[in-house]
């Protein structure tokens, strides 16, 4: 059986500013089958893993992300995500997903109160993961980051529940891995970077791996999440064409 | 008419570093007394319905459902008649 080409569909709403750039990385760098989602649409074409990059969604207008939540193309996003479809929200889309309760939390001004861009390091907390497959438990990846409205925060009890269940995928912390005030750049609790929901089939991150994925800029940290996502869509089609080639 | 008046704060479990910020302007000008400033949104809506209840119904339905996030700010409001 040939191999298909499994599809990325980018949301671009008003405001998006890296739709561009994961699209890029998905379809020169990654060679996957990528197509632009714009917000009026009402359909998914077809998408199996859908991206809601960064950006400035309706100018943050309101609260980050509270705005997007109410776009014609998130009432497909929401069913697809509910029904255990992939979905990754970069930056302003974990603010996103945050508003339209897909993953827990919320994402505050930085404790610094200023817009923060730099390079990060951070810690891959657990890597049995669609997310995370291709990384080494507790390995540092270099990724930058770039928001001003970053700062992770969900009360108690719902911390410890995401600890539990290996919901922390990413946590800021020093080069050498250690997780250290000074290594956490917006205040986020726990230092707490990237997570995902119980069923492990939504992700939400801060920083921007699609701008820490193209070679040729020096850097490929970035590629390791969607190469997971990747690899995670490959195992799954030989597994079914195993199971196809079993039946017949 | 009904004009709603809504106020939406950060919880008060939440830091605040902006009215932290402020806070420490304010002290800078010798206000001593002030002891703490937190910071928040001010939202007004005009309600097109003949009943106050009608006003408040409506007003508690958009703070829950969009002007405010339950995770980490609280809300008030008030509803005054404005005209028929």
């Amino acid at each position: 059986m040939s191999h298909t080409k499994h599809k990325f569909g980018v949301v671009v709403f008003p405001g998006s500013n890296c739709d561009h750039d994961a699209y890029y990385i998905l379809k020169q760098i990654l060679d996957q089958d990528t197509c632009f989602l714009w917000h009026k649409d009402n359909s998914l074409d077809g998408s199996d893993v859908v991206i809601l990059p960064g950006g400035f969604s309706y100018g943050d207008y309101l609260r980050c992300g509270a705005i997007a939540r109410f776009s014609p193309i998130m009432k497909e996003v929401v069913p697809f995500a509910r029904d255990g479809g992939v979905v990754i929200g970069i930056c302003n889309g974990f603010q996103i997903l945050c508003e339209a309760g897909l993953l827990p939390g919320a994402l505050l001004r930085n404790e610094c109160l200023t817009f923060v861009c730099k390079f990060v390091d951070f810690r891959v907390e657990n890597n049995n993961t669609a997310f995370t497959s291709e990384c080494n438990l507790g390995e540092v990846l270099h990724i930058p980051i770039a928001h001003g409205e970053g700062n992770y925060f969900v009360d108690d009890a719902t911390l410890q529940q995401l600890k539990r269940n290996g919901q922390i995928l990413f946590r800021y912390c020093d080069r050498d891995g250690s997780i250290t005030p000074s290594s956490n750049p917006n205040g986020s609790i726990a230092n707490i970077a990237g997570i995902m929901n119980k069923e492990g089939n939504i992700m939400g991150l801060m920083p921007h791996p699609e701008r820490a994925a193209d070679p040729m800029l020096g850097y490929k940290d970035g590629q390791k999440i969607f190469k997971s996502v990747i690899k995670g869509f490959i195992n799954n089609e030989q597994i079914n064409n195993y199971l196809v080639a079993e039946r017949s | 008419m009904y004009n709603a008046q809504i106020t939406i704060t950060l919880r008060k479990s939440i830091l605040d570093p902006q009215g932290k910020a402020i806070h420490h302007a304010i002290e800078s000008l010798q206000m001593t007394s002030v002891e703490e400033v937190r910071i928040g949104k001010y939202i007004e809506m005009k309600i097109n319905v003949d009943t106050q209840a009608e006003a408040k119904r409506i007003t508690e339905e958009a703070c829950k459902k969009l002007l405010a996030n339950p995770v980490m700010e609280d809300y008030t409001f008030s509803v005054e008649k404005i005209s028929n």
